[in-house]
């Protein structure tokens, strides 16, 4: 599986990683990673540490992501991104909306 | 019976065998034709199509092998199974029966089971073959109707999207012809006041959702920009509109550029497309124009962010805008081309007219080949005289200007915070039909009038901070902060329209609450020392048939006149 997920014990964190491209390949598996969750986790981690490359359909994936678990209400954490991901996200400026690190 | 029954030709030279061979196949409820060497084999196929051949190899007049070579010619694309009838059991001629288009054997003596099985397999790699071939065909039908789909939405687009000035003299761009279609908009137009707006644009996604996210934005654009409305507003506007219309992930990277010619500064605002460049005339570092905002179409309206930056741009100076196709071109090791390698290209060159040359060379030399998604777009500072601005096109015909009136407004400073009076002046003026050949000049004194008044008057900016880049970023900086900050102060504006010989003529009054300054002492000074604020202050004295300053510099009084119109 190119997008894994894992939910804490508790519940509250759900990790979502994905792995190779991030591009629209990835779109069905990805929005599968969170709809299909039963409870609302209090926030979502994006782990990119094995994403090799992040395309604009990528970043749209992570506003919808954002949207599902209640937009600017919403704790959304990218982490383990790549140095060339990094420059992609901050083009686009998505630190003002996710915990970029 | 079988499910469905065929037709099948039976080429058989010996008498018996072929009506043995005809009984069996009717019996399984097909319609037999038979033939007794190829020639007649051959023939018959052509009259009747059957679905199905069994072929004797070895016959009089016309072999078995010949015969299915033509017989597979004549079927073209469509699977008609051959199955070659033979008491033959070397090796070689099995071969050969299977290239000259044999799908199958069967050996003599026949047996009645096996050729029904060979029959039904036969016929289900028909049936395949004929399910490909319509389904490959309906794949070529879609994909016809859609390019002459794209074909007529990209000359309707065209029509909507390209009524702008792209084709202006200090305007050089380059654009795919299906960039539309890749989610690349470009957008040039003139403003009343004779300032040039330029988008660049990148939608996520591609396709038709891209192109028909470009619409609204073309509109809002062109609309916007006629109507005189600075880049704020247009940015506001187009923001909320996408956001309205779009799917959450879906939004637009966009640079908006307002160039003034008059003043020789360009506005910029970045969201989410790579770094633009200012080139400077004579080598050295050029100054990258930033990605500081989210991209249209994300942000609620209450939490956009339409602050943008100034810069001075002096003549002949250029501003390089791109599209990501640059810079995201990877190689077959997805490594990106990146900014370094753009900046080495920029730094490299020699001829600005070969600079796209060299841009696309060097993305073709890292990947081996050309993208078709890569925009560029280049804008040059240049006199204000040298460009020619197409005319305004005015919806009424004209006749019902109003000829005498005056009016008066006080903008307060909750207003002046976050609402820009002009367009409402300007519309309301272009019904003087008189003033329209001077459209462009007014738009011009009203927006200096307007932006002394607040900047220098209510504000207090000292327009010395304006000697460089650093003081422009400055300046700017002041000017926003000190903006959220106003809690008093006002300007008022009053015009007044009169009647004058077979013309008229239109007053402007300008008065701030600030602390006013000495216009003739400003103006008395050589233009070398009068900076930027006494460059104001002359253009407005050129453009209009009367200026002058009253009350210490807190009031301005302009006059604009008319003659009747032939």
């Amino acid at each position: 599986m190119a997008v894994e997920t894992v939910v804490s014990q508790d519940g509250k964190k759900l990790t979502i990683k994905v792995k190779g491209r991030f591009d629209f390949g990835k779109h069905q598996e990805f929005r599968e990673a969170y709809e299909r969750k039963a409870s609302r986790p209090d926030y979502v981690v994006v782990d990119l540490k094995e994403a090799t490359y992040l395309d604009s359909s990528a970043l749209g994936m992570l506003l919808m992501l954002r949207d599902h678990v209640g937009g600017d209400d919403s704790e959304v954490r990218v982490v383990n991104t790549s140095s060339d991901v990094r420059k992609i996200l901050a083009i686009s400026n998505f630190d003002k909306l996710f915990d970029i690190s | 019976m079988p499910e469905s029954p065929l037709t099948v030709l039976i080429a058989e030279d010996g008498a018996a065998d072929r009506l043995l061979l005809a009984r069996i196949v009717s019996r399984q409820g097909h319609a037999v034709l038979t033939a007794e060497n190829g020639e007649q084999a051959v023939a018959l196929f052509a009259e009747r199509r059957p679905h199905l051949v069994l072929l004797d190899a070895l016959m009089p007049v016309m072999d078995g092998f010949e015969a299915a070579r033509r017989i597979k010619t004549l079927a073209g694309e469509a699977l008609v199974p051959i199955i070659f009838l033979t008491s033959l059991s070397e090796e070689e001629a099995l071969v050969r029966c299977l290239e000259a288009g044999g799908d199958d054997f069967l050996a003599k003596p026949y047996n009645a089971v096996i050729l029904a099985a060979k029959i039904k397999a036969m016929d289900r790699l028909r049936r395949l073959q004929a399910t490909v071939l319509e389904q490959r065909d309906q794949i070529a039908r879609h994909h016809h109707h859609l390019l002459n789909e794209q074909r007529v939405a990209k000359a309707v687009f065209d029509k909507v999207a390209h009524a702008g000035c792209l084709s202006a003299a200090n305007i050089r761009y380059l654009q795919s012809p299906y960039a539309l279609f890749n989610g690349d908009l470009l957008l040039a137009a003139f403003a009343p006041s004779g300032d040039m707006h330029v988008l660049l644009g990148d939608f996520t996604g591609h396709g038709l959702p891209a192109a028909v996210g470009a619409m609204p934005m073309a509109e809002v654009f062109y609309g916007m920009t006629a109507k005189g409305y600075g880049l704020a507003q247009i940015l506001r506007e187009m923001n909320a509109k996408l956001k309205r219309i779009l799917p959450v992930d879906m939004f637009c990277c966009a640079v908006l550029l307002s160039l003034s010619f008059q003043r020789q500064v360009v506005e910029v605002w970045n969201g989410g497309m790579p770094d633009g460049y200012l080139l400077p005339v004579e080598g050295g570092e050029p100054l990258a124009l930033v990605s500081r905002h989210l991209p249209l179409g994300v942000l609620a309206p209450e939490r956009f962010d339409d602050s943008t930056q100034v810069l001075p741009m002096a003549l002949g100076q250029r501003l390089l805008l791109l599209s990501d196709g640059v810079v995201d071109t990877s190689d077959e090791h997805d490594q990106l081309f990146g900014v370094d390698r753009l900046l080495r290209v920029l730094a490299d060159n020699r001829q600005p007219p070969l600079l796209f040359e060299e841009v696309l060379g060097a993305l073709e030399a890292f990947r081996g080949r050309s993208r078709d998604d890569v925009s560029l777009l280049e804008i040059r500072m240049v006199d204000a005289d040298e460009l020619t601005p197409a005319p305004v096109m005015y919806s009424d015909s004209g006749q019902c200007a109003p000829p005498d009136w005056s009016l008066q407004f006080e903008f307060r400073a909750e207003t002046l915070k976050r609402f820009n009076p002009l367009p409402y002046l300007l519309q309301l003026l272009q019904e003087i039909h008189g003033l329209r050949g001077q459209s462009g000049a007014l738009h011009s004194v009203l927006n200096e009038l307007y932006s002394n008044a607040l900047e220098h008057g209510v504000l207090g900016l000292d327009s010395g901070l304006k000697q460089d880049v650093q003081g422009f970023a400055e300046y700017y900086r002041q000017r926003n902060e000190r903006l959220q900050a106003l809690s008093e102060g006002y300007i008022r504006i009053g015009l007044k329209i009169e009647p004058q010989g077979s013309g008229g003529r239109l007053t402007i009054e300008v008065q701030d609450s600030g602390k006013g300054f000495n216009a003739s002492k400003v103006l008395a000074r050589p233009l070398a020392e009068q900076g930027l604020c006494g460059r104001g202050l002359n253009l407005i004295r050129r453009l209009s048939r009367h200026a002058e300053w009253a009350d210490d510099g807190r009031r301005a009084c302009v006059e604009f006149a008319w003659q009747a119109l032939a």
